[in-house]
């Protein structure tokens, strides 16, 4: 640095003791969040995003409220499982289910999604089973799925990478004229508040910008990126950020099935006819640990957690059905059952999984099978004979 | 009876042990599936661990505050009471041990057909209710820890030592005054229990390291204890003391405790001097913020906490503990009793949560709830300073040349000398001692 741009006294003072974040002025705009139910159920209508619930009737309703319903009770089950040594591993949505649900119900068929690690809510609605998802974490299956049957791409461990998958594919997808029609498509890429940090995802993002990619960018703010909070990621509300790429930003209330099911659905339209990407930020909250490997009571205040059970995803839609005579008490109670009977059969599925065959890895490795692998396969083959030959 | 037994998983990734934090059932008790059963604790987290059989339980297979192997059995549960005879008296303890079950029995068992079996999910459970999951199902890892349960070390097995004067004659007195032993530490093989010569020079046989003498009891380092000397290593070598000193006039105070006590504001809370303390430091460190701060060695840069997060060291049942009062420069003195109150409450029940005794920035020790004058503490690690309170005594003090009964107390004052020179360290330290002398500075300076 040159003399001349050397900071004056103040300002060198400044960035010794840079000022606590609560004390930065506030930024370029009054942040608005999109609600369309509160946390005590009541609707609430919105000049933009009502038109985009246009077909939800009782019937749609119902079907979201057992949509979050199974879904947390799948979470909850596949916990437990991994408590009791069944699963290497297991994150969980908890707290998250409207932010998956909503966006995972706004997709079409031809929309493929590209998940992190955490979307159970949005297999659920892609038709994935969750006992598919349970073999990734039990160690039986590297994928578990066929990404293509469901437009449901593999889990993906690196955070943000999946970003660029997505843009790239997008872009794909534009380059096949199969976007500006009614009947165009969109991919949508999943990513949480701390990927936000990560160089893929910019550069995500300036790809998307540029060529006008159909992508929607959904980051679940869920306010923890395992232990660090969301003052270390930005300055700024996230879906701020996209004004300078060059894409709008919208936040939804990621605990509002409806809002975020309407604000997916937009930037999806607006993707699928070629408006270009939007960056999507369900404000949320990680009720759980990262994953059962995180004990987040070392690092966060149980305040902050009470608060936002207040704002819980499924209390409010039941609020809702609820006062609204929109569903009876037969209802919840079936809905209930119908996921004890779900979560005993991920149970017992889980249980009898059976294990891969150790021939397995060969499989998957090219689409069509090298020389090498094939002689790969083949000692691989020869050795294991070896074993049966002295056991018997 | 079909026993099925529990063995510890892996509950990070990659882990080898834990250790049980406390049982959440007892032998005899009827659980279902998925019922929390016990709090283990990981070099990553501590977590709750729902059963994966429902059915009696009948042995647990290690204490609260043993560390288990990743693998071996924690939990029996009968997963078919009321299948055999004689079931249902209290299990033998002593019973034959439970032959160790193959990997594949780990399953617990499933009905072949699609009717529900007892234990499963709308199955019949013991106890003629039905094992039903309330609500969404089991309890999640929750954010709230138990309180730990100390177990008492056990009890020495060598034979008791006769305390009080030893016998023993003469020139064997002499021989182990010579070579520094204790007669008393040493069982006496004599006659009538005397301690001989033989006895002495065996005492004196160095003893190999590990092996304990006679009466020693070995606990291991562990929990708080480990961190807590962790911490004062760290601390000790780390920030260079200094520690300083002053015997003040705390009468006014003392009035001024007595006259809190009947105000309606102060009805459901403990108002002592250590809230006054508390209130003085809080004012000083508003006067000199420089006392509310840290060294960041890494960044080279001395960090000025905007709030101050009072730290009080407690000890607790689980050991020293410094939870502290997040922005408590924020409250108002009805508000910083009640933190005070809930804060030492939380910490004597054991339910301080790490979120608690994260982010002090100074902190307060008080020794004169042990009758104790002062000290030299030593600072909590990442802190400037630290108040040593002792106790408020009736002392001769002499007032107007006269000599009186006055309340009178030793503040003790540890600060990190890297940081905090001599000079503005004893102005702190007078300015507390000012205005528990007189209460009227508290109001000035505030």
């Amino acid at each position: 640095m040159t003399p001349k741009s050397a900071p004056p006294r103040a300002a060198a003072r400044e960035a010794a003791f840079p000022p606590d974040v609560a004390d930065i002025p506030p930024v370029l705009d009054e942040v608005e969040l999109v609600q369309l139910l509160t946390p005590e159920g009541e609707r609430v209508p919105h000049p933009v995003y009502d038109r985009y619930l246009a077909d939800v009737d009782d019937e749609t309703l119902r079907s979201l409220y057992r949509d979050l319903v199974l879904v947390r009770r799948v979470d909850v089950e596949a916990t437990a499982l991994q408590r009791q040594g069944e699963l290497g591993i297991w994150a969980s949505l908890l707290g998250q289910e409207a932010a998956q649900v909503g966006s995972g119900r706004a997709l079409l068929p031809q929309d493929y999604a590209f998940p992190t690690y955490r979307e159970h809510g949005v297999a659920w609605c892609r038709g994935v089973d969750p006992l598919a998802l349970l073999g990734l974490f039990r160690g039986a299956t590297n994928g578990g799925w066929d990404p293509r049957e469901h437009g449901f791409h593999l889990y993906t461990i690196v955070i943000g990478s999946q970003t660029l998958h997505a843009t790239g594919y997008a872009m794909g997808i534009a380059m096949d004229g199969a976007v500006g029609d009614a009947d165009g498509a969109a991919t949508i890429a999943y990513f949480g508040d701390g990927a936000s940090s990560q160089g893929d995802v910019n550069e995500a993002f300036v790809w998307a910008a540029v060529y006008n990619a159909p992508v929607v960018f959904f980051c679940q703010n869920n306010q923890w990126a395992i232990s660090e909070p969301l003052e270390r990621q930005t300055r700024i509300p996230l879906y701020q950020r996209a004004r300078g790429f060059g894409f709008p930003g919208v936040r939804v209330d990621g605990n509002d099935v409806l809002a975020t099911l309407a604000v997916t659905r937009k930037a999806l339209t607006d993707a699928r006819t070629g408006q270009g990407p939007t960056l999507v930020e369900a404000f949320t909250y990680r009720m759980g640990a990262h994953t059962t490997s995180d004990d987040p009571t070392r690092y966060r205040l149980s305040s902050d957690l009470e608060a936002w059970k207040l704002k819980d995803p499924i209390e409010r839609v039941k609020a809702h059905l609820a006062r609204g005579g929109h569903a009876d008490a037969e209802f919840f109670a079936s809905v209930d059952a119908d996921a004890d009977v779900l979560a005993a059969r991920v149970r017992t599925g889980c249980l009898e999984m059976p294990d891969p065959g150790p021939l397995e890895i060969f499989e998957a490795v090219y689409a069509d099978p090298t020389v090498q692998i094939s002689q790969q396969r083949q000692g691989f083959s020869t050795y294991l004979d070896g074993f049966a030959e002295e056991s018997a | 009876m079909e026993l099925r037994e529990f063995k510890l998983p892996d509950l990070g990734e990659g882990l080898t042990e834990g250790e049980i934090l406390g049982w959440l059932v007892a032998e005899g008790d009827t659980i279902t599936l998925n019922q929390p059963i016990v709090e283990v604790e990981t070099a990553k987290a501590a977590v709750e661990v729902p059963s994966p059989y429902a059915g009696r339980v009948v042995k647990l297979h290690h204490d609260a505050g043993s560390t288990v192997d990743v693998g071996s059995p924690i939990i029996t549960v009968d997963t078919a009471p009321g299948d055999a005879p004689g079931d249902g008296m209290v299990p033998d303890a002593d019973a034959p041990p439970v032959p160790s079950p193959s990997p594949a029995d780990l399953v617990p068992t499933l009905p072949d057909t699609q009717e529900v079996g007892a234990g499963l999910i709308g199955g019949a459970a013991p106890g003629g209710r039905t094992a039903v999951l309330v609500g969404y199902g089991p309890r999640t890892t929750t954010a709230v820890r138990r309180a730990r349960k100390q177990s008492a070390p056990a009890a020495p097995e060598a034979p008791a030592v006769a305390r009080g004067k030893a016998l023993a004659k003469p020139p064997v007195r002499k021989l182990a005054r010579d070579l520094g032993i204790d007669l008393t530490s040493i069982a006496g093989s004599g006659e009538g229990g005397t301690v001989t010569r033989a006895d002495v020079q065996a005492a004196r046989t160095p003893a190999a390291q590990g092996v304990p003498r006679s009466g020693d009891v070995r606990v291991p380092i562990r929990g708080v204890r480990k961190l807590t000397a962790q911490n004062m290593v760290a601390s000790a070598f780390t920030a260079p003391h200094v520690t300083e000193f002053l015997t003040c006039d705390v009468t006014a105070t003392s009035e001024l405790v007595g006259r809190l006590r009947t105000l309606p504001e102060f009805a459901d809370v403990k108002v002592t001097p250590l809230l006054l303390v508390a209130k003085a430091l809080l004012v000083a460190c508003r006067r000199h913020p420089e006392l509310n701060a840290s060294w960041d060695e890494a960044a080279q840069e001395i960090v000025l906490h905007g709030a101050v997060n009072l730290g009080i060291a407690a000890a607790t049942p689980r050991g020293l503990l410094v939870p502290n009062v997040k922005d408590a420069g924020s409250l108002g003195l009805p508000g910083l009793a009640a933190a005070l109150t809930a804060l030492t409450q939380t910490a004597r029940e054991g339910r301080t949560a790490p979120a608690d005794m994260a982010g002090g920035t100074i902190t307060i020790t008080n020794v004169g709830v042990f009758g104790v004058d002062t000290g030299t503490p030593i600072l909590n690690p990442g802190e400037a300073a630290i108040l040593c309170v002792g106790v408020i005594r009736p002392t001769p003090w002499v007032v107007d040349g006269q000599i009186v009964v006055r309340d009178v107390t030793t503040l003790g004052l540890s600060f990190d000398h890297r940081l905090v020179d001599g000079q503005l360290g004893s102005q702190f330290l007078a300015d507390i001692g000012a205005m528990l002398s007189d209460p009227a500075r508290l109001l000035a300076w505030s």
